[in-house]
């Protein structure tokens, strides 16, 4: 069988990727969607949602409409959990080739700086990074890698460890393969997919992050963000519980379609998650 | 018990160049912010250029950043985690008032989510692929993808606001004078809605753990031996298969120390707990750099602790760890 065969017999995989899909579809279009900045007032404040046909989810205590500010914060969620997803599994990929290459002291000391990683709590170092720096869409994707690359890091190392002792690499050092090159041609593409399976997870975790932070007002000001329309709801929680609940249950259904198109991937490459 | 020695000295020796790099990393970082502490404070207080000077040079900020760090690593060896700017303390009493609240937090949600969970986790791991499993299944992938904090918001919307059974936030009544058990009542009702929150996700995640751990066992030769030898089901469950499922959650406990503190700081800022993560919020909207590197580096502390706990408890539960040569990282 092959990888998309596999991926279509999944029945999460597909779900996941189904829900997934409508979510690019509606961050690609929200400007089309919802033109204008979603951030202008438009209506009367708190109006009830499915009471109004021009702001139908609503609007908040400023009088902005709730789903074109949810329709935008999709963009910012999706950019971040990707861009967040990539920069860590990049520096883990990085790290954990080096060190399994490498070994020795290189190895020593990068296992020691993943272990410090480790220790510290992710969501702290974030914060701290993030107040540090100032929240920006850039800052945020850097801050949640920071606390997100141990993990594949530790997943390639595991396998560059074992990949390198394999006959084809010992033939390529034979022949006189520059040892860059053995890493990027011969160990890297072997390395790989086990990292791929981990991606869900982490984009995941990187959504749900960048929801947190900017929950607690560190996330990008000028941008419409999900975990920050949560927050502003907070303070009409007991009046307008709304304005909290639906960008909670867009979160709630966008990770959900990541840990099952996740699913999917695992299905296709195959592979079998182990117990640690 | 030889076993566990041996065990808990490496793990102590390896937190050494572990904390040393917390150290340096979050000072490193915490350097680089634009402003200082001093900045902070008159910015609350105003004040002239001479105010700043002498503050600059009391604080020790005028010096350049070996020094200081310098300074720091040797107050820190004598147990001194700095002056708190924004409560006008000793860093360590402000982290040490609030810490209790965060461990009762943070213990009350994991024996929650381990106990809880892992039970899940064996029903739907009897019998996979079964109506139980299937439901729990995807009721457990949806759990995971709720983000704690919102979940808090709306525990607190359906049982404290409409039902008005539980309060909806802080540790316990103020000024109530409530003492001994009523007290601790008092508490634990306080504590009912962050603590779901908080555990509901590791939850789900170790009733998955549990049931996927299950699964690779039932295909195990013992386990289709005492199948094939006519042993109860129930029986087969509990002491072949589930017992031999549990050890992952161990380390996965440990595992999950560093990111359960994470998720305690909007947790406790959700029910206004007075602990740990509530106090790193505090300390970076107010600022204050002595502040939040302390608790960046007790909560590594913790961690480490936790992880040495883990440790201990897996040696204790399965012999054959620690009892041969020394294992890889």
């Amino acid at each position: 069988m092959s990888a998309a065969v596999r991926f279509r017999a999944s029945a999460e995989g597909v779900a996941g990727l189904a829900i997934l899909a409508l979510l690019g579809l509606v961050a690609l279009l929200a400007p089309v969607l919802h033109p204008g900045d979603p951030l202008d007032i438009v209506g009367a404040p708190l109006t009830r949602p499915f009471t109004v046909l021009a702001t139908p989810l609503g609007t908040d205590w400023l009088g902005r409409d709730v789903l074109a500010m949810i329709v935008h914060g999709a963009r910012t969620s999706l950019t971040v959990g990707l861009a967040a997803a990539f920069v860590a599994i990049s520096i883990g990929v990085a790290v954990g080739t080096l060190a399994g290459l490498f070994g020795r002291w290189v190895d020593e000391t990068l296992m020691r700086v993943t272990d410090a990683f480790q220790t510290i709590p992710g969501f702290l170092l974030a914060l701290a990074f993030v107040s540090t720096v100032g929240p920006s869409l850039a800052t945020v994707v850097f801050a949640i890698a920071l606390g997100a690359w141990t993990g594949p890091a530790r997943l390639v190392r595991a396998e560059v460890l074992s990949i390198r002792e394999r006959d084809f690499v010992a033939a390529a050092r034979v022949v006189g393969m520059h040892p860059l090159a053995i890493a990027v041609r011969e160990v890297l593409p072997h390395a790989l997919p086990p990292v791929v399976s981990l991606a869900a997870v982490i984009v995941a975790g990187a959504i749900l992050t960048e929801a947190a932070l900017s929950f607690l007002g560190l996330g990008d000001p000028n941008r419409a963000t999900w975990g920050g329309l949560i927050a502003e709801g907070r303070s009409v929680l007991r009046s307008a519980p709304f304005l909290s609940i639906w960008p909670g249950l867009a979160l709630v259904v966008t990770v959900l379609g990541v840990h099952l198109a996740g699913e999917g991937v695992v299905a296709a490459l195959a592979l079998r998650r182990s117990g640690p | 018990m030889n076993r566990a020695f041996v065990l808990v000295r490496r793990r102590l020796l390896g937190a050494v160049p572990v904390l040393a790099i917390v150290v340096v990393g979050t000072f490193a970082l915490l350097e680089s912010a634009p402003g200082d502490a001093v900045d902070a404070y008159l910015g609350t207080t105003g004040g002239d250029r001479g105010l700043v000077d002498q503050l600059r040079r009391d604080w020790g900020l005028d010096q350049g950043p070996l020094q200081r760090l310098g300074l720091y690593l040797a107050a820190l060896a004598r147990l001194d985690l700095g002056w708190s700017v924004a409560f006008s303390r000793p860093v360590l009493d402000v982290i040490l008032e609030r810490l209790p609240n965060t461990l009762l937090l943070m213990g009350s949600a994991v024996a929650l989510a381990f106990g809880l969970g892992s039970l899940l986790g064996v029903v739907a791991g009897s019998r996979p692929g079964g109506p139980a499993d299937r439901i729990l299944s995807i009721g457990s992938l949806a759990l995971y993808a709720v983000p704690g904090f919102w979940l808090g918001l709306v525990l607190i919307v359906v049982f404290a606001v409409q039902l008005r059974w539980l309060p909806s936030g802080g540790i316990e009544t103020i000024a109530s004078g409530k003492q001994g058990l009523a007290r601790a009542g008092d508490i634990a009702r306080h504590l009912v809605l962050p603590v779901a929150a908080l555990g509901i996700l590791y939850l789900a995640l170790y009733l998955r753990m549990m049931r996927a751990g299950m699964v690779e066992v039932w295909r195990q030769d013992f386990a289709r031996a005492a199948f094939a030898r006519g042993l109860p089901h129930r029986h087969i469950v509990w002491r072949h298969v589930a017992r031999n499922a549990l050890l992952p959650l161990v380390t996965m406990l440990g595992l999950q120390a560093a990111t359960m503190l994470g998720g305690s700081v909007v947790i406790e800022s959700v029910f206004a707990v007075p602990g740990l993560g509530r106090l790193a919020h505090e300390a970076v909207a107010q600022r204050d750099t002595p502040l939040l590197l302390g608790i960046i580096l007790v909560g590594a502390v913790l961690v480490i602790a936790v992880n040495l706990a883990v440790d201990i408890a897996y040696a204790a539960l399965d012999p054959r760890v620690g009892a041969g040569q020394e294992t890889s990282a």
